[in-house]
């Protein structure tokens, strides 16, 4: 079976972003880029599935600019076999990212795909689901246990109640949540390998992809700034100041 | 004159707390008409408590044996056989719509809105990025059919009072079969819900086992508040998971908000921007909570904590 793992290259979780004074959108010049946090969590659970021996090959597949095979080979570093990159210089909405997606899953026969459960620069949480859709195939979101038999899976989720178990047939997507594993750290020799490993260029058109935007972003804005909050000294003044805002009686 | 179908969230018996300001969005979108779905295998109760929700003109239910537990995958043929003839279909930005909604988008060849938090006008909207750190505003095509979910602690609860008429519909929806439900491991708990809840206080790391969270769940019960947690704390397997408050946790927006040992990072910090107060407990002067709390108090939570529950037990009992 062959996984595929979705990597998107977006602003490091470190980073304090900031807004453009002209609206325009979030500052990006000089700062730091990475693999999407849970996109790392799913690449790390298809290579420990391929390590068990019941995955053939993991195949990480970004849309994105040139500039995303960086993080391509971050992945095949990792342990990754093989990258896709499907070329697309535009904004791109996660429903064309999952008909992208789906036009390689076709290609490549895929049995399983992981994606994040979301990307922490649009925060939208979408592509997953949106690909199981297409696909018309089973998802888990959220996933925090994934355990896979015989052309089935038992995974579990987290969900605001607690944490839900389904079972589910092959193939399927699933998203990871933050609990499914920690990923391991790249190793220098790694990176000199990840050099020699295939990486294939292709594009929406060649894919016969196409993801013409719906939305059109108008502008981007900082948060309104909270008021400036007071100092306490001790549990008396703090009690005393509560009771003064009218939040404990 | 737009028509609005509201998804509700439930679990089995009660209506969710998303629901009701679900109604509220959709009010705010314009709804001429706003109808609430209810996907149950026995839907009564629930569609009765929906039915009261003031700005709901009518409750439809669908009862199918498939609908027991809310699998995204049997639910979403469903809600597009529904959606036929509504302008907009929206659902709470919780783990139910966020696992639905989407699929239901892309069912219906559509793109979402995912967390949906300010309604400008009837095609215009705001939305949170970036952890909350970027506000975009965004427009929709008015003649494509809008799919949202709706960051529920950015619109009120609707009001009661209201007696909406209540429908039986079912849909000639094929029900795939590869998605079987197994279990639920669901904390019962006396204490009010995080989401909804009007005080909640919350532990991080400082924290460093589960038996010294007793602290927080005894100032907590003192002040009938919900327990949250950060990142850190979850991780570390002082609470469960579904106690997390964040960028990738839970959205909330209490009147009251007590972080306790959490340093404040920009994940946790978005899941908490919209409290009224924010009370900040920590022994370093410098942590960022500090900058978004209206009332820090620097210190030892060990000490600090006994003394605030033991302080507000005296006053008010
Ligand atoms: C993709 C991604 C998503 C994330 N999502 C979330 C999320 O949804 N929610 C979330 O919370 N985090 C999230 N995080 C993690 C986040 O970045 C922080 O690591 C986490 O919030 C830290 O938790 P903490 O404040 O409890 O721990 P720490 O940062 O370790 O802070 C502990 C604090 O306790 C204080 N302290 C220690 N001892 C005492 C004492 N005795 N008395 C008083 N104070 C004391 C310290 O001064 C310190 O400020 C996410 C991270 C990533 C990368």
């Amino acid at each position: 079976m062959k996984i595929l793992v979705g990597i998107k290259r977006v602003v490091d979780y470190n980073v304090r972003v900031r807004v453009k004074p002209d609206g325009s959108g979030v500052a990006l010049d000089g700062v730091k880029m990475s693999i999407n946090p849970f996109d790392e969590i799913a690449l790390e659970e298809a290579l420990r599935i391929r390590e068990r021996n019941q995955a053939t090959e993991v195949i990480v597949v970004a849309v994105g600019p040139e500039e995303v095979q960086t993080q391509l080979r971050s992945a095949l570093a990792m342990g990754a076999d093989r990258a896709i990159l499907v070329k697309c210089d535009q904004p791109i909405e996660p429903q064309g990212v999952a008909r992208a997606l789906l036009a390689v899953i076709r290609q490549e026969q895929i049995g399983l795909a992981i994606l994040g459960k979301q990307a922490i620069d649009d925060d939208a949480g979408q592509t997953g689901q949106m690909l199981a859709a297409l696909w018309e195939r089973p998802q888990v979101t959220f996933a925090s246990k994934l355990e896979l038999q015989a052309e089935k899976a038992q995974v579990t989720r987290e969900v605001d109640s607690g944490l839900e178990t389904l079972s589910i047939d092959l193939p399927a997507v699933i998203t990871t949540d933050l609990r499914l594993n920690e990923p391991r750290y790249i190793k220098l020799p790694d990176i000199m390998k990840a050099k020699k490993k295939p990486l294939a260029v292709t594009d929406l058109a060649a894919l016969g992809v196409n993801a013409m935007p719906q939305f059109r972003v108008v502008k981007t804005e900082p948060p309104v700034p909270r008021a400036r909050g007071i100092m306490v000294k001790d549990v008396p003044e703090l009690v005393a100041e509560l009771r003064k805002r009218g939040v404990v009686s | 004159m737009s028509r609005v179908l509201v998804i509700a969230d439930h679990d089995g018996h009660q209506l969710g707390s998303g629901c009701s300001r679900c109604v509220t969005a959709a009010a705010k979108l314009g709804a001429a008409e706003l109808h609430v779905a209810v996907f149950a295998a026995a839907g009564g109760a629930i569609a009765a408590q929906a039915a009261e929700l003031a700005g709901v003109s009518k409750v439809l239910v669908v009862e199918r044996a498939e609908n027991a537990h809310l699998l995204a995958a049997v639910l979403a043929p469903q809600v597009v056989k529904l959606a036929a003839g509504y302008d907009y279909v929206i659902g709470p930005a919780n783990t139910f719509g966020k696992d639905l909604l989407p699929r239901v988008a892309a069912l219906l060849g559509v793109g979402q809105v995912s967390d949906l938090m300010f309604v400008e006008s009837a095609h215009r909207f705001r939305r949170p990025t970036y952890a909350g750190n970027a506000i975009v505003t965004i427009e929709s095509p008015p003649e494509v059919k809008l799919v949202a979910t709706i960051r529920t602690a950015s619109f009120a609860a609707a009001g009661g009072g209201g007696s909406a008429p209540i429908e039986a519909a079912s849909t000639d929806a094929v029900l795939p079969t590869h998605t079987r439900f197994v279990s639920i491991n669901a904390a019962k708990s006396d204490r009010p819900e995080l989401q909804s809840a009007k005080r909640v206080v919350s532990g991080g790391r400082a924290l460093a086992n589960s038996e010294n969270f007793q602290l927080i769940y005894a100032l907590a019960d003192r002040l009938g508040a919900a327990v949250g947690a950060s990142r850190a704390a979850v991780d570390a397997g002082y609470v469960p998971s579904d106690m997390q408050v964040g960028q990738t946790g839970k959205i909330i927006a209490p009147e009251l908000y007590m972080a306790i040992g959490i340093s404040g990072a920009i994940q946790h910090l978005t899941g908490i921007k919209d409290a009224r107060t924010i009370v900040a407990i920590n022994k370093d002067a410098e942590a960022p909570i500090f900058e978004v709390a209206d009332v820090g108090l620097v210190g030892d939570l060990f000490k600090i904590v006994p003394e605030l529950t033991a302080l507000l037990s005296k006053a008010s009992g």
